[in-house]
């Protein structure tokens, strides 16, 4: 029934296009299917050639160059159509009507004539053909004047719009309850009689109709008096939301990310976190700070805690291996090249410091630099990017306590650090004080280590954060 | 016009809509003159944008002059790849901006300065500003020898050029900018504009390459501020208007509201990288691995600054035939940008054997892909 509908209305078309899409009254029972059809009535308009107006200095040919339209697309007037160049002048070319683009004349990098047909829209017929002058917006109109309709001997207030919106729908003003002032009749009225006739949730008016809006004294919520005495109709707006869900493709970085952790899957994870008072090693850092400023480094925590890590692989060097494809085979990897999980605009990368069992934390420190000046700028090289056979990831400069790091194949291991926080601890005597705590959290592989071994190596790594002094008992 | 008027109060506009004496032949008596505080130079073209969408300039021109921090400007259908050498301006921190008027590639650092004519579309006049500039270089400096060409642009001494042109037309208003070589590095200038990329096939815009000279060479005594005050004051004098520049913050959302999400967008990769017209990169390169030399070709076709077809010829065996289609396949539809290719190639190294050999020819392999953008 919908279908003959439409075609009704197109046969109707040429002959008395003012009518277009009136439906008589004995549609009424699918008064919300029309509605539907008002909206999506395309096949009524006329196509119209939109022609490439005067670019100006005398120009009569340009090339296309980029079209931000396609056939089929709808347009309103101002919308952009098309960047045209000319002689180092790009021209945005906008549509002087509201409608369908059916038609484009020119491919990509092809010359367009002025004066000569650009695109063909189909305009809704009801609309008419806009000016060719430049349209000034001018502002709403606004309808002072309320009519009087004598139904049955009542007077029902109302405005035009509203009057011509409940005609279009078929809806005898009589049978409609007005919740305005003086029980005047709303446009919201209209709706709630729609939605309770069909039940539906009814689309939002169409762009075509203007609807103007409604003058203030109406908008005006009811004064409590007539509050007193109007029926409680239950005012339900229709809700409408027009956003829609977008899919994109993965690539780059992500598509990186989903290959890494899909092959890390096949790894069984297992966690173990613990607290490090790093307290001395706060009061450390700020003293060689400078030091390492006047050599030009930017001196964090983090040098410190890859050359703990690799003062403790040196003892557990299992956490530096790897495991073959058919699990036959574990390697243990001479070098600690150990990657730092950086967080760049586009993603998250992992560059590894070489040979970190031979460096000072100084020269740790300096790489660190490096790496993330050049990771910023997007100028990674391949080399700085793989070989990495242990992982640090410093979430903590974002933020958070505890977390469950991913381990990054072929490694291993992998530990998260959560942020520093200043919190009450109990020292040798029994006293409360300020502690700077941090929690670490390592993933390892259970297929080749056991819990002793990981807490044992973090056991060793949190003593020589906890006093630095020890460590340099163990540097090599 | 809201906006128009909360521009009036920030800036206590000094200039007044006079009535033209009784001479019908001037055009215009109304005009603004702005000058930007800032350096950046994707604050400077969004406040381009903002004026081209948000002022009416019926009654009102506006000029507005600005320098910029070192960065290379591309026109708005070209492809940066064929115009200027992308690897030295990561290496140098130099900024790329593509701009939204047509024209060619030009070098910004503070010693060029860009001049923004901004008229309604009916009024929009290129020539006539360009002889504005020249008439008040000559007013500054009698002796110089500079003047218009038909290409629209301004020539020092019938050979040098120290100004090209653009300019950008929407529906009701119009912009003609360009830019005067005062003091710039030509050595930075001439490096950075040559591209090292080859076999690229596009249908960008291409520029047209120049002997350039700035114009302190030819005067030492010339300044980027005296310039910039002559100009204002030529302007100044044809529109009959007070001849003060008002400075403007590009980064004042009171000022210019929405200006901070045009400063954003301009500087996204989909507008710098991603509106390069499609082209194409057929292209070879030689690796030395070992005692062996060996060539690999390469053909990719990009669409939207995103690798659409990806084409690696390798010598058979060189390298596991699996793991290259895996890097085709990963490659096409990525960024042709070198990070993403790293960061991609990288990856694949992981779910691979672990093994040196591999490894190592793998990352030269990769290291001359990514050389290639």
């Amino acid at each position: 029934v919908c279908i003959h509908r439409v075609r009704s209305c197109s046969s109707i078309r040429f002959i008395k296009s003012k009518y277009v899409c009136v439906f008589d009254k004995s549609a009424l029972k699918f008064s919300h299917q029309q509605r539907l059809f008002r909206t999506s009535a395309v096949s009524c308009g006329q196509i119209v050639q939109f022609k490439l107006s005067d670019i100006g200095e005398g120009i009569t040919e340009v090339t296309v160059k980029e079209w931000y339209i396609k056939e089929g697309d709808s347009v309103s007037q101002f919308d952009s159509i098309c960047e045209v160049q000319s002689d180092k002048a790009s021209v945005t070319i906008t549509s002087r009507y509201d409608g369908i683009i059916r038609k484009l004349h020119y491919n990509l990098d092809e010359i367009a004539y002025v004066g000569k047909p650009l695109v063909d829209i189909e305009i809704d017929a009801s609309k008419g053909v806009a000016p060719e002058e430049d349209v000034v917006e001018t502002p709403p109109m606004s309808h002072e004047e309320h009519t009087h309709q004598e139904i049955k001997g009542h007077k029902t207030l109302a405005t035009p719009a509203v009057r011509r919106l409940a005609m279009e729908n078929n809806i005898k003003l009589s049978e409609v309850v007005g919740t305005g002032k003086d029980n005047r009749i709303l446009k919201e009225d209209i709706l709630n009689y729609l939605a309770k006739q069909t039940g539906a949730i009814l689309p939002p008016s169409p762009k075509a109709e203007i609807i103007p809006p409604l003058p203030k004294s109406e908008t005006v919520p009811a004064a409590p008096k007539d509050r007193a005495r109007k029926i409680p109709v239950p005012v339900s707006r229709p809700i409408v939301f027009s956003g829609k869900d977008k899919t994109e493709p993965i690539t780059g970085f992500h598509k990186a990310m989903v290959k890494t952790m899909s092959a890390a899957l096949k790894i069984p994870h297992f966690g173990y976190c613990d607290e490090i008072d790093l307290t001395q090693l706060v009061q450390l850092r700020e003293e060689l700070k400078a030091l390492a400023q006047i050599r030009g480094v930017k001196l964090s925590f983090m040098p410190f805690f890859i050359k703990a890590a690799s003062l403790g692989l040196l003892q557990y060097p299992i956490l530096n291996a790897s495991l073959d494809e058919s699990c036959q085979n574990v390697t243990y990897k001479a070098s600690h090249n150990i990657g730092v999980a950086m967080d760049t605009e586009q993603g998250l990368i992992v560059p590894n410091v070489k040979n970190v069992q031979v460096c000072s934390v100084f020269e740790i420190a300096s790489e660190l630099n490096r790496l993330q000046s050049l990771g910023s700028a997007g100028q990674l090289g391949t080399n700085d990017l793989t070989g990495g056979t242990f992982t640090l990831s410093n979430i903590g400069t974002i933020g958070g306590t505890y977390t469950k790091p991913v381990i990054l194949p072929p490694e291993v291991a992998i530990g998260a650090l959560g942020k520093i926080q200043v919190l009450p601890r109990f020292n040798g005597k029994g006293e409360v004080f300020k502690a700077q705590i941090m929690n670490v959290s390592w993933s390892a592989d259970h297929r080749i280590i056991d819990g002793a071994t990981m807490a044992r190596f973090s056991n060793l790594w949190k003593s020589y954060l906890e006093n630095p002094a020890s460590m340099l008992l163990d540097l090599k | 016009m809201v906006l128009q008027s909360s521009l009036k109060n920030c800036l206590q506009l000094p200039c007044i809509l006079r009535t033209p004496k009784a001479d019908f032949r001037s055009t215009t008596s109304g005009g603004l003159i702005i000058q930007s505080i800032s350096n950046d130079v994707y604050q400077n073209l969004a406040v381009e944008d903002w004026i081209h969408d948000h002022m009416n300039l019926e009654n009102q021109q506006v000029l507005f002059l600005w320098r910029n921090s070192p960065a290379v400007v591309i026109g708005r259908h070209q492809n940066p790849w064929q115009e200027c050498n992308l690897r030295l301006l990561r290496q140098k921190n130099i900024k790329l901006a593509r701009r939204r008027s047509g024209g060619g590639t030009v070098y910004h650092d503070l010693g060029n300065i860009n001049l923004t004519f901004f008229t309604t579309r009916k009024k929009y006049e290129r020539m006539e500003n360009l002889k504005l500039v020249v008439k008040a270089l000559k007013a500054l400096r009698p002796q110089l020898d500079v003047h218009v060409t038909d290409r629209y642009n301004i020539l020092l001494d019938r050979q040098y050029k120290i100004s090209g042109t653009a300019a950008k037309l929407g529906r009701t208003t119009a912009y003609h900018h360009c830019t005067l070589l005062c003091n710039a590095d030509k050595f930075v200038l001439s490096s950075v504009l040559k591209s090292p990329y080859k076999g690229l096939k596009s249908n960008a815009t291409p520029s047209v390459p120049a002997s350039v000279k700035n114009l302190f060479e030819e005067d030492p005594s010339l300044t980027c501020e005296m310039l910039l005050n002559a100009i204002a004051e030529e302007y100044a004098k044809q529109r009959q208007m007070d001849h003060r520049i008002t400075l403007i913050n590009p980064a004042d959302e009171t000022v210019f509201p929405g200006i901070n999400n045009k400063t954003k967008e301009l500087q996204t990769w989909e507008w710098v990288y991603g509106k390069t017209p499609k082209f194409s990169i057929s292209t070879y390169f030689s690796m030395v691995y070992k005692d062996s030399v060996l060539d690999v070709k390469v053909d990719m076709d990009v669409k939207h600054g995103r690798i659409e077809v990806c084409n690696i010829d390798l010598p058979e065996k060189w390298l596991p035939p699996a793991l290259c289609s895996e890097l085709v396949k990963s490659l096409t539809g990525s960024k042709f940008c070198p990070d993403e290719t790293a960061t991609l190639a990288t990856t694949l190294l992981r779910v691979c054997p672990q093994d040196d050999e591999l490894h190592s020819r793998w990352n030269l392999l990769c290291e001359n892909m990514i050389m290639l953008m």
